[in-house]
């Protein structure tokens, strides 16, 4: 059947994007727009921004100190993303599998997670991870230790905090992908003669590929410009760009500084974006 | 294609064209449909037959041309203000709503008074065998109920023209050909103009006073059940009406109303030909023979025809029971003959057999020469 | 080895499920991806757990277990200024999710019924608040919001004469401004994927039946796509009241959110209490996870 779309009905098509396409351009790209043009000033003695136009700001963020955080954020949240790549498969795949009752309930259940409070959820880790808490007190009480382990304020408490704040994020769009993917092609890989491995790389993995880069730019992304778990997981220590620019605009006062920083984070997560989009083939998350 | 336009019209198609974009799927139809009249519009998918229903019912616009209904032109009427309903494919009945509720939508619209707006939705599921089932919600039914409910929700509202886009098709067969005969009767007993759509001519055959055969975006031709069957006007028709045998060739001789096709390989088959003024083909034109299987005759001897008798070899022969469906190759060619088994008998050798030869006829009468 | 499939010998018709193909790898593989589906969760639930478990601890700190309370939830009805963030909270959420479901779904409706030629470019606008990280969305809406008060002091001085001491437009509308800009787009997908598998000869057939376009569209498309946008309205809830960074970054005084409220008492350390106010932060969540799935289930 023909899907009749409307030739542009003018006056109609105006009042039903108006409000929508204001708030979006008011609210989000003239700010963005607005941190562009302080990212270009430069600054007083006081921190306000100045002109005249400068590139001083940019070439500060990409200084040595700065250039290692940028590697570094990425690099860790590379990390999350395999990390919640290889745990969420299984999972996923485990989830297909099931009758499906269950397999609703299933996915209900690793939505909770994924509907409750992000610092909540982080606070919870963080609360089981201090030094004393409900682990290091088990451990010692077990006499495995002498000494509560240190476990927070390091790079591996971050990686652990973003991995399990954004673990849900990965399962769901992978789930999706599995559940359409029609199983009778693993059985003709069979019957021509692929064993169980290359059914899975040559058939499956192609085919689920779609979902995997969903879940893949929907964990990457928040990873890499995170906040509330360096905050909380790094401590003071080990820091994230996030927090980064976040203090800029606090304590340190670098408006232009931070206004550049955002912005390399901006085009961080576009080529990200992008790359999604020209591998995968753009599948609509169903949210 | 039809030749004067009847003063009684229901619905009327003037040189009528529609395009998407590059693609045109009504190439200048021009159509009249009589009031009170079962009217199939029949063709492959894709020649153009919905597209015209929708243009009646106003969903689409013509590029040029108009659409006339009852003699008033439609120009951009939108659906809600045409005297015309619509029974769609896929039912499209309001999943939120009860089969009343539904049926009562129309009525509704135009504002009728609830004390008859009961009154006529009982009627209308009265008509179609419904009474029970005003309180249910779709989903709660059958296929075939629902599609009773789309009808019992279109003529309700006594339109002038009933459109249907395939109502039948998601039906099993054994419900079709119910419903083939509910509808017909029901288009009697309500007296309106019925606007059939399908792809399926067996269905247009049984129901239809008129059918036209679409295909491609234009209407090949315009009439009744028997018309278009026995007197197919170009190649397409009667080869997608039923089944035909075809014999392509040259005209050789025109002898008052029966033309001589002569095969390259110098067979010579003899058939009617087309009268109409200006369609006269010329010696040495292009021509196929149409010829239906069950008008030919097998024999085991010569027969004393002397024109298309042919000595032939049988290469398969199919028993259905009511007939015979025997295979022949005729010069290479390959021919099928339906005869129906008139005499009941276990004789083996009342039936051909592959490998036999026989002797093929049929009257010129029943062959048809065609040009197009 | 080709193992014979179960389906096929089910009369001859295909499931689309047939028996895993990990079936091949044998009871080693099953078992492997059951205990790793196992692990995850524990994973996920653990740590929330024993937030919860915790959170009824008589212990003032550490996490010793002392014995069964309710007094930290006590405490925390008692708290003022808790009780008050969350019923901002809430203020805020409620506004901004009608906010956000009214323009959500007109812009699903422009986006999915009508062809223009700048279409692409919403597309990709509408997007990418689901991409920007959170800190950058923050950060630019409070330079934004700071220049907007400074235009503000330049027009009142300029008009009045007199130079106000403090303007701030920060508040209860930049608040509310904020969250629509970043929940709207989710309404907006929620909305659009629902449209997008609306059944067009519906709409067709009510206006067969006499009703005009306005009458289609409260009569036959609202109802049929309110579901879509009860979930859109619950996403929006949800991310309004989680919202941390956004909320941070743009409040004004006296207009504290829950989550604000519970990162400033986190820094001043971990005291069981924040473990009671997540612990009813969660009851909320799940119970609006509950409410989203009762009301698709009832109109599917």
């Amino acid at each position: 059947m023909m899907r009749v779309l409307r030739e542009r009905k003018g006056l109609q098509l105006f009042g039903l994007m108006l409000p929508g396409g204001f708030w979006l351009i008011v609210f989000f790209l003239i700010p963005i727009a607005v941190i562009g043009a302080i990212s270009l000033m430069g600054r007083d003695d006081l921190g306000s921004p100045t002109l005249p136009l400068t590139l001083d700001a940019y070439v500060e963020s990409v200084d040595a100190i700065y250039f290692e955080l940028f590697l570094f954020s990425i690099w860790l949240s590379f990390l999350t993303t395999i990390a919640t790549l290889v745990i969420a498969m299984p999972v996923a795949l485990f989830i297909t599998r099931l009758p499906k009752k269950w397999r609703n309930t299933m996915v209900f259940l690793v939505m909770i997670p994924f509907w409750t409070n992000f610092l909540v959820r982080t606070y919870a880790l963080l609360f089981l991870m201090r030094a004393n808490g409900p682990i290091n007190n088990a451990l010692m009480d077990l006499k495995l230790i002498t000494e509560p382990l240190s476990m927070l304020s390091t790079p591996f408490a971050v990686w652990i905090g973003l991995v399990y704040g954004n673990l849900p994020f990965m399962i769901l769009p992978l789930y999706s992908s599995l559940e359409k993917f029609d199983w009778t092609l693993i059985e003709a890989a069979q019957d021509l003669g692929a064993n169980t491995s290359k059914a899975f790389f040559r058939v499956m993995l192609p085919l689920t590929a779609p979902g995997l880069l969903a879940g893949s730019i929907l964990t990457f992304v928040p990873a890499v410009g995170s906040y509330i778990t360096v905050e909380l997981m790094g401590g003071g220590k080990t820091t994230m760009i996030g927090r980064v620019i976040a203090t800029q605009f606090g304590t340190a006062g670098n408006w232009p500084l931070g206004s550049a920083m955002s912005i390399v984070l901006m085009v961080i997560v576009t080529i990200a974006a992008l790359l999604y989009f020209r591998v995968g083939r753009g599948e609509r998350i169903a949210l | 294609m039809p030749d004067t336009l009847p003063v009684d019209c229901a619905v009327e198609l003037r040189d009528v064209v529609k395009k998407f974009g590059d693609v045109t799927a009504v190439d200048h139809v021009s159509l009249a449909i009589r009031n009170k009249e079962f009217f199939a519009m029949l063709g492959p998918s894709g020649c153009g037959k919905t597209t015209c229903l929708r243009m009646i019912a106003g969903f689409e616009r013509p590029n040029t041309g108009e659409v006339y209904i009852n003699g008033e032109a439609q120009g951009a009427t939108p659906p809600f203000e045409r005297n015309v309903n619509t029974v769609f494919q896929s039912y499209a009945l309001f999943p939120h709503m009860t089969v009343a509720q539904n049926v009562s939508f129309g009525l509704e619209m135009r504002r009728v008074a609830p004390a008859d707006v009961k009154r006529r939705v009982g009627e209308a599921l009265d008509l179609v065998r419904l009474p029970q089932m005003a309180g249910r919600y779709p989903k709660q039914m059958s296929g075939g109920q629902q599609q009773r409910v789309a009808l019992a929700r279109a003529l309700v509202n006594r339109p002038q023209v009933l459109l249907l886009d395939e109502p039948l098709g998601a039906l099993d067969q054994k419900l079709r050909k119910e419903m083939q005969l509910e509808l017909k009767s029901l288009q009697t007993q309500v007296g309106i103009t019925f606007v059939f759509v399908t792809h399926d001519q067996e269905e247009a055959l049984t129901m239809s006073d008129r059918i036209c055969v679409m295909s491609q975006g234009r209407a090949l031709q315009v009439g009744t059940p028997v018309e278009i069957y026995e007197r197919p006007n170009c190649r397409f028709v009667a080869d997608f009406i039923g089944e035909t045998n075809f014999v392509n060739g040259k005209i050789t001789v025109i002898e008052g109303e029966f033309a001589t096709v002569e095969t390259a390989a110098g067979m010579r088959v003899v058939g009617r030909i087309d009268h109409a003024p200006g369609q006269r083909p010329a010696i040495g034109a292009a021509a196929t023979l149409s010829i239906r299987p069950e008008k030919m005759v097998l024999a085991e001897k010569r027969p004393d025809a002397t024109a298309n008798a042919y000595e032939v070899r049988v290469i398969s022969v199919g028993y259905v029971g009511s007939d015979t469906r025997v295979v022949v190759s005729l010069g290479g060619e390959r021919v099928d003959v339906w005869e129906q088994n008139s005499v009941s008998t276990l004789d083996p050798n009342y039936f051909f057999h592959p490998g036999e030869t026989a002797w093929l006829t049929f009257k010129p009468d029943n062959g048809l020469v065609l040009t197009a | 080895m080709t193992t014979p499939s179960s389906s096929a010998m089910l009369g001859g018709k295909r499931r689309t499920q047939p028996l895993i193909p990990f079936e091949t790898a044998g009871k080693l593989g099953r078992f492997g991806l059951l205990s790793a589906a196992l692990l995850t969760f524990a994973f996920l639930y653990v740590p929330i757990i024993v937030l919860v478990i915790f959170s009824f601890n008589s212990a003032r700190t550490g996490a010793v277990w002392q014995g069964f309370t309710l007094a930290w939830y006590e405490k925390m009805f008692g708290n003022e200024r808790l009780i008050d963030a969350a019923l901002k909270s809430l203020i805020i959420a409620g506004v901004s999710t009608l906010i956000s479901v009214v323009i959500g779904t007109l812009t699903a409706l422009a986006m999915e019924r009508y062809r223009f030629r700048s279409k692409p470019v919403w597309d990709g606008l509408l997007y990418m608040p689901v991409i920007v990280p959170e800190i950058v969305a923050g950060v630019s809406l409070a330079m934004f919001f700071s220049l907007l008060s400074g235009a503000i002091r330049s027009i009142v001085t300029a008009v009045t004469g007199e130079v106000p001491d403090d303007v701030d437009v920060r508040g209860f509308f930049t608040l509310v401004v904020s969250h629509v800009a970043f929940s709207m787009p989710f309404v907006y997908l929620t909305v659009r994927a629902r449209l997008a598998d609306f059944d067009h000869a519906l709409e067709e057939a009510a206006q067969d039946l006499g009703a005009n376009e306005l009458r289609t569209f409260v009569r036959i498309t609202l109802p049929l796509l309110m579901p879509g946008v009860i979930s859109g309205a619950l996403l929006a809830l949800t991310l309004s009241i989680d919202d941390f960074i956004i909320s941070f970054f743009v409040n004004g005084k006296g207009w504290n959110t829950l989550p604000i409220y519970i990162w400033s008492a986190l820094k001043q350390g971990v005291t069981p209490e924040i473990n009671a106010v997540s612990t009813a932060l969660l009851l909320f969540s799940i119970g609006i996870v509950v409410l989203s799935l009762v009301v698709q289930r009832r109109h599917t």
